[in-house]
């Protein structure tokens, strides 16, 4: 609670909040005082001069004036108003066209402001008009400037330096001839601009403003589907069109706001491409079929299949329902554990490593919170291009003094803002991180009461440490000791430390010893159970974590309840009323492998696309091209659909109702705000509508929200879960029971492993599976576009987001460019043992010298036949981020 | 440390004393930027190459600017038993007869403007007895075109660090109470007591702050500061010592225009020698604390002067104002409490340690204390830069000190306070220059810029020229100045091409109490004072200009023409040769005339003749 002061405001005397200014004062007593540059998620400005008050005799503008005990406030003087009236008119003549209200209509707040003030259209003849002619800037794809418009209240300027922190814009030029932009004549799209048009979202009189958005019929509160930031998004719609979204305010996980795949991406949903009706594979062609047909072939070859020539790949795309429903499908009509998703891909080893150290494999922290840290490692995670809403909690815990610490071979946009960059090399965490490690127990800077009270396995763990001397933490990570050392001391002398990771850490074949080094780090200072610290693997996708916690994945049942358990599989058997199989299943790269040199017949694929995704991606088409019967399950006809038997044609995000879990847990509401397209239907429908053809029971359920109640029914993490519960925000698990308030922040008191304590982890350093040698001497590491998403199925039919990047770049350094004679721009051939690929160059210093990085969103050019499918022993993840190639020009 | 400060000064004394009372002849030439505009190195050239040739042992010494501007490139020389002389206008062929003076010729006394201390020469008046310098007290600038700026022994052989030391002496609150007594007001222009800022800041909670230095001395016609650094750039450093362990902090900025190229070169050496002497380091003079000062160059944008924006630059931002509060001695300098004191303020501060806060009181008013130093421009006599005491009226200075209006015209305005100053008229020149009595009558303290104008000024046209500068200048940040600023210009614009209307004038009255009222910075609410203080004390010439379409000072040229005299023309055809416009025609020997019709009133023929036959008239409608 706050403390309040009286103060007196035009003679009547209210109670306000002390540390309130006088702006805020006088909103919250509803008494409206001019305003055209205050924001409250901004600091004061006072740059537009419409909240001029007198405060004790005195004209200050309430914006930036803090309110004081007793004090008198007047907004309503002679002197107030006739230099209001003044500021306002001045503000019409020159950016109004001389008008109260301006074209674009309402919107416009200057046009209520002028009318407020008791403008009188006639008396701004008096002034001279403008003498200079603007025009707009329509460079961006999302948005337009007018700068004949813009009243220059810089909301705009300190949203994108406050807020996003990129800076891309500031006010140019001086006098009468400033402006908005980034710098003389250049236009927006050249500046640094990442496009999340959260200054478009708060200009006030519409000089920015979006160009692809409609006014929306209605609005339909939902969760944005791209990365496990989990944004809450209202989505407008018109008819059966998506024709706006606007971030949530509400929501704790993204308070309003967006980036623009998350506001502007959502166009793919009523693309033309969009896969409308089943098809069935007939004389090698797919060809259209009803969904009785469809059902029906499927229904039958999946009746021959059942056991272990079966497999399901399910989808973090998918909400937590139908994953749920699919993993079902598999255990308890096709009798098999081979059930598994596509975080076997980017976050296996966080399951496998978290689980072992800290006894669950998620995110400690919440987002928000990571902005209240003193310091961030931020180690493999691209932040502010993978996952761009937290990257504005790491751009705020720095603005707010916290330290910043980025460890990443490539140079990448966070690395301008640390305190501490460290370019290593790929592959090299755990020497890195032990190396840190060793110099925080040297100096003393561990903390003993945490590790003697909550952890196990230190000596142990403390005498692995030996190995790390510097001259070999140098060698293997080729970074000089002493900035491995300042990253210690800063890491651990600057509390809560958060450490944020991604798939730069997982991605290896030693991904879970990555992982454990991080819960290592964690452990050894107390940085975890504690708001704003704690080890935070990102998570990519809308409900990775869903999925996962779902139990698509072969060894455990939802709640990671272990399916070789006798108490819980009988606990499942008498829940699905069927007998279950007690042998873990296979893993993604199991399965794919498993057609050629296993048992596999049958793959049911949901929503996803390991014809791009999957390392060494041409032995998963010869997977699919090979397996007897493979069904394809999605929203369009994907690189892996077209060696589809039958294609389902699945309903998009924005057509079903059920929940997304994020990445900090948080188990949020997914609607439905338009009906399927065409004929297709939603994933839930589609597997229930299986099932029940093979003659099953257990799958009739009349809404998403029955399924939610059987899951929490079975799940121990969702025993308090309802789709009531989250109607308006909602909750993160840990949430056992109907009164629990969910969980900010995970192991506060003990840990979820059987004596209650985190574990370290002795770690012996092991080297990439493939390292350079002299006929492939570079590396090449696989990184993610801001502008675009997974296989990018989706963005690449966003028209403005394709125009932002619309083709594979093969980013490679100026040394490394010279001696292969390569410019930015020539076509270049990149060749690794499994194949090759040709894309355009990028000369840049962003990648290392001896390493080149690319995405692998583009179906012209996919990365992933070169990458390397060798994988983590443990956790079963190909190593995507290291493998051996050569470059040259095509 | 301090033991070591003794001995330096014990030397720098005896150096000092040797050169000045040795018995080897010493030259000195005032190199300083306004020395060096008027020739100064290739005096200095001339009177080396002079005297090399000689067996003569000499000594040069290049000195800073001692204020008599008009009067560059001055020297002085002292010849072993005789009295210094101090030369004026010192050009080559000048130069050539001082150095045969020094070699043991006559004394040239036609070239010779003063003597320099005790000894006198009959006929040749003492410096300080000469009309320009009888009123004034040079105290802030007593080192300035005396001592080799170069040099730190030469600054504290006279008293420079004797103030850090004794401010040393002293607790905290002790030297907050000698500034406080010694009434020393910001020098700057606001006027701020000093004292009571440095309170603030250090009241303000904080581990960390910082000391700034506002040496971005924008104003066109001022060069107070910048004369100061090239010519005495330890009185600076001293006082922002001082300040920097008072309010605790360890770290200062000097903020100074790239414009000022050699005051930066001076600073540089000077910073250097006092790292050397230990008086800036990791224990500033043995005050076991760590003080040290960088130098970051302005790029040229007035509006840096505001402490707000010079902090945004300071930090690499946009120079632009931001509201305050918070004031910078609260959060300043990326967040820190933050002092910001312009060069003259700390050079005054030195000089108060050094003297106490008795000595530095003597002079002034009630409320404001001691001296101030102005830049004396315009159309004056004797242009330079003065000290004297706060107090001296406005006609002391034009008329006494700078010898009145230079062209034998009338006098009519003074504007004082720099572009965004107010302009007074003559039966205002009696007001004391104080902060008060210039806000009194309208205008501004300002860091010290005085314009002088005469009667062939139009005063419309006069503050149109500064709306121009500060329209110009505006950040652009709030709508009041970028906007307001400009709707003055734009209005002011056509009152003087003869497109202005009556009720124009109530529009400009409104504006600039708008402008004033509701800008962001200090900028916005100056820049109308040229408007007002017009239209208050001159208000007639706007009458003028909207309702006979006349300018009363001949000055506009919409209102004007050329024409040429019967009488006094020759027809010599100079102006006809010259006009841009082929406008002027003539026999030779003949009378000219002036085609109006062509005529673009560039006033190039008026200018041109030495007959006086070009008369400037009012135009006829």
């Amino acid at each position: 609670m706050s403390q309040k002061i009286e103060v007196s405001i035009d003679g009547s005397t209210v109670l306000v909040d002390a540390s309130a200014t006088v702006l805020e004062a006088a909103l919250e007593h509803d008494l409206f005082v001019p305003h055209l540059c205050h924001d409250p998620d901004l600091e004061p400005a006072g740059v537009c001069r419409l909240c001029l008050v007198e405060v004790d005799g005195r004209m200050v503008t309430a914006c930036n004036t803090p309110v004081t005990g007793g004090a008198e406030i007047r907004t309503d003087t002679e002197e107030v108003k006739e230099t209001r009236l003044g500021a306002v008119e001045l503000l019409l003549v020159n950016h109004h066209h001389g008008k109260i209200d301006c074209e674009e209509g309402t919107a416009c707040e200057l046009n209520r402001i002028a009318r407020f003030a008791g403008v009188d259209e006639t008396r701004l003849d008096r002034y001279r008009p403008p003498d200079r002619t603007l025009s707009k800037d329509t460079s961006n794809p999302f948005f337009e400037f007018d700068p004949s418009i813009c009243v220059l209240c810089g909301i705009c300027v300190r949203t994108c330096d406050e807020i996003v922190g990129v800076a891309a814009i500031d006010f140019v030029q001086r006098g009468f001839d400033t402006t908005i932009g980034s710098a003389p004549g250049q236009l927006w799209i050249e500046s640094d601009c990442v496009s999340c048009g959260e200054c478009v979202e708060r200009c006030p009189t519409g000089s920015l403003s979006f160009t692809g958005f409609e006014v929306p019929e209605r609005e339909v509160t939902t969760t944005c589907t791209y990365c496990g930031c989990g944004c809450g998004v209202h989505l407008g719609v018109t008819g059966d069109r998506l024709v706006s979204a606007r971030g949530q305010r509400e929501n704790p996980s993204n308070e309003g706001r967006l980036c623009v795949k998350g506001r502007f991406g959502f166009t793919f949903v009523n693309s033309p491409d969009r896969l409308s009706t089943p098809l069935i594979r007939r004389n090698g062609i797919l060809q259209e079929a009803t969904w009785d047909e469809a059902l029906d072939l499927v229904a039958e070859k999946f009746s021959g299949a059942r056991g272990d020539a079966f497999a399901a790949i399910a989808s973090a795309k998918l909400t937590n329902e139908e994953n749920y429903l699919i993993q079902k499908f598999s255990r308890a009509v096709m009798g098999t554990n081979n059930v598994d998703h596509c975080a076997r891909l980017c976050h296996s080893p966080t399951v496998a490593g978290l689980v072992q150290s800290f006894g669950s494999g998620a995110m400690t922290s919440s987002s928000k919170d990571l902005g209240d840290a003193r310091c961030t490692l931020a180690i493999g995670t691209n932040t502010t291009a993978a996952h761009p809403i937290i990257g504005l909690q790491v751009m705020r815990s720095i603005r707010a003094g916290g330290k910043l610490i980025v460890v990443n071979p490539r140079e990448i946009e966070l690395a301008r803002y640390a305190d501490l960059y460290i370019q290593n090399r790929a592959g090299s965490d755990v020497a890195l991180l032990m190396g840190m490690m060793r110099v925080i127990v040297d100096e003393g800077l561990h903390d003993p009461e945490f590790i003697e009270a909550r952890c196990e396995n230190f000596e142990a763990f403390r005498d692995s440490l030996a190995e790390y001397d510097e001259a070999t933490v140098e060698e293997k990570t080729g970074v000089p000791f002493e900035q491995i050392a300042q990253a210690a001391r800063m890491y651990a002398e600057n509390s809560p430390a958060a450490i944020l990771y991604a798939m730069g850490i997982t991605q290896h074949t030693h991904g879970t010893d990555n992982v454990l080094a991080t819960s290592n780090l964690a452990l050894l200072t107390g940085n975890v159970g504690l708001p704003s610290g704690g080890v935070n693997p990102l998570r990519g996708q809308s409900n990775v974590q869903g999925a996962c916690d779902m139990g698509a994945l072969p060894n455990v049942y939802p709640g990671y309840q272990k399916v070789d358990l006798p108490e819980v599989k009988a606990k499942f058997e008498t829940a699905w009323g069927v007998e279950l199989d007690d042998a873990p299943g296979l893993t993604h790269l199991e399965i794919l492998a498993g057609v050629t040199a296993g048992p596999i017949r049958a793959i049911y694929l949901v929503g996803e696309n390991p014809a791009l995704s999957e390392a060494d991606a041409t032995h998963a088409r010869e997977a699919m091209e090979k397996v007897d019967f493979l069904v394809v399950q999605d929203i369009f006809l994907t690189e892996s659909a077209e060696y589809a038997d039958v294609v389902l044609p699945a309903a998009s995000f924005a057509e079903k109702d059920g929940t997304f879990t994020n990445t900090e847990r948080r188990v949020q509401r997914v609607r439905k705000a338009i009906a399927p397209v065409g004929d297709s239907r939603d994933d839930a429908w589609i597997t229930c509508a299986i099932a029940r053809r093979m003659g099953e029971e257990g799958f009739d359920f009349d809404s998403a929200e029955a399924v939610m109640q059987e899951i929490a029914a079975l799940t121990p993490s969702y025993g308090g879960i309802t789709h009531e519960r989250i109607d308006q925000i909602g909750l993160q698990w840990p949430c056992p029971d109907a009164s629990h308030p969910g969980t900010r922040y995970l192991h506060a008191e003990t840990f979820p492993r059987p004596n209650g304590r985190g574990r370290f982890f002795p770690l012996e350093y092991r080297p990439p599976d493939e390292e350079p040698d002299a006929e492939y001497p570079l590396v090449l590491t696989t990184e993610r576009s801001l502008y675009h998403y997974h296989t990018a199925t989706m963005t690449r039919r966003v028209p403005g987001l394709e125009t932002l990047r619309s083709e594979e770049l093969v980013e490679i350094h100026p040394l490394d460019a010279v001696a292969l004679a390569i410019a930015s721009g020539d076509r270049v051939r990149v060749t690794s043992r499994r194949g090759e690929v040709e894309a355009h160059a990028l000369v840049t210093e962003v990648s290392p010298p001896g390493t080149i990085s690319m995405t692998f969103h583009f179906h012209e050019a996919p990365t992933n036949v070169l990458t390397n499918a060798a994988y983590d022993p443990v956790a079963k993840i190909p190593e995507t981020k290291v493998c051996a190639v050569r470059v040259e020009r095509a | 440390m301090t033991a070591g400060f003794e001995q330096l000064r014990q030397t720098a004394e005896e150096q000092w004393e040797d050169l000045t009372t040795g018995d080897i002849p010493v030259i000195t030439v005032g190199t300083a930027t306004c020395g060096r505009s008027a020739g100064a190195l290739d005096t200095l050239d001339v009177l080396r190459g002079e005297l090399a040739g000689r067996e003569l042992e000499c000594r040069f010494v290049e000195v800073g600017c001692l204020g008599p501007c008009y009067a560059e490139p001055l020297v002085t020389v002292s010849l072993p038993g005789a009295a210094t002389v101090l030369f004026a206008s010192v050009n080559i062929k000048a130069a050539r007869k001082i150095a045969a003076y020094v070699a043991g010729g006559e004394l040239p006394e036609d070239l010779a403007f003063a003597t320099i201390g005790t000894d006198s020469i009959p006929g040749i008046p003492e410096l300080m007895e000469t009309p320009v310098m009888k009123g004034q007290v040079r105290r802030v600038l007593r080192n300035c075109g005396v001592i080799d700026p170069g040099d730190i022994r030469h600054s504290i052989a006279r008293g420079a660090y004797s103030g850090l030391q004794r401010a040393l002496e002293l607790d905290r609150d002790a030297r907050i109470e000698e500034l406080d007594r010694s009434g020393l007001r910001g020098r700057g222009g606001a006027g701020f007591p000093v004292s009571r800022k440095w309170k603030f800041c250090i009241d303000a909670p904080g581990d960390t702050r910082y000391i700034i230095c506002n040496a971005d001395e924008g104003d066109p016609g001022a060069f107070m500061n910048r004369s100061l650094l090239e010519g005495d750039p330890h009185a600076l450093l001293e006082g922002m010592i001082i300040a920097g362990l008072t309010i605790g902090a360890a770290e200062g900025y000097i903020y100074c225009r790239a414009e000022y190229p050699l005051a930066l070169a001076r600073l540089a050496v000077a910073i250097e020698q006092a790292e050397e002497a230990g008086f800036l380091g990791p224990d500033a003079l043995g005050s076991g604390r760590p003080f040290r000062i960088k130098v970051k160059e302005g790029a040229g944008a007035f509006v840096c002067g505001e402490e707000t924006a010079l902090i945004a630059s300071l930090e690499g931002r946009r120079g632009m104002p931001r509201p305050r509060p918070p004031f910078p001695a609260v959060s300043g300098l990326w967040g820190c409490p933050t002092v910001i004191n312009n060069v003259e303020t700390l050079a005054s501060v030195a000089l108060i340690f050094q003297h106490g806060a008795a000595w530095y009181a003597e002079y002034g008013t009630t409320r404001s204390k001691g001296t101030k130093t102005f830049a004396l421009v315009g159309n004056v006599a004797r242009p330079g830069l003065v000290e004297v005491p706060l107090g001296t009226t406005l006609r002391e200075m034009i008329f006494d000190i700078g010898g009145g209006v230079a062209s034998g015209h009338r006098f009519k305005a003074v504007q004082t306070g720099g572009p965004s100053g107010g302009c007074l008229p003559e039966e205002k020149l009696d007001i004391p220059v104080d902060y008060e009595s210039l806000q009194e009558a309208g205008t501004i303290m300002g860091s010290g810029g005085i314009v002088v104008m005469d009667e062939r000024t139009c005063m419309v046209d006069f503050a149109r020229f500064f709306l121009d500068f500060a329209a110009d200048e505006s950040c652009g940040k709030c709508g009041p100045c970028r906007l307001g600023t400009r709707q003055l210009l734009r209005i002011l614009e056509d009152i003087t091409q003869g497109k202005g209307t009556v009720s124009d004038l109530e529009l400009l009255e409104g504006l600039c109490h708008n402008v004033m009222r509701g800008s962001l910075c200090g900028l916005g609410a100056t820049a109308p004072n040229p408007v007002l203080t017009t239209l208050r004390y001159f208000r007639e010439e706007y009458v003028a200009h909207v309702e006979s379409r006349t300018c009363p000072a001949l000055a506009c040229r919409d209102f004007i023409a050329f024409e040429i005299d019967e009488e006094n023309c020759t027809g010599c055809a100079a102006c006809a040769a010259l006009c841009p416009v082929d406008g002027i025609s003539g026999e030779k020997k003949d009378l000219h005339t002036i085609d109006a019709a062509v005529c673009i009133k560039c006033g190039v023929c008026s200018d041109t003749c030495t007959f006086g036959a070009v008369e400037t008239v009012q135009a006829t409608p």
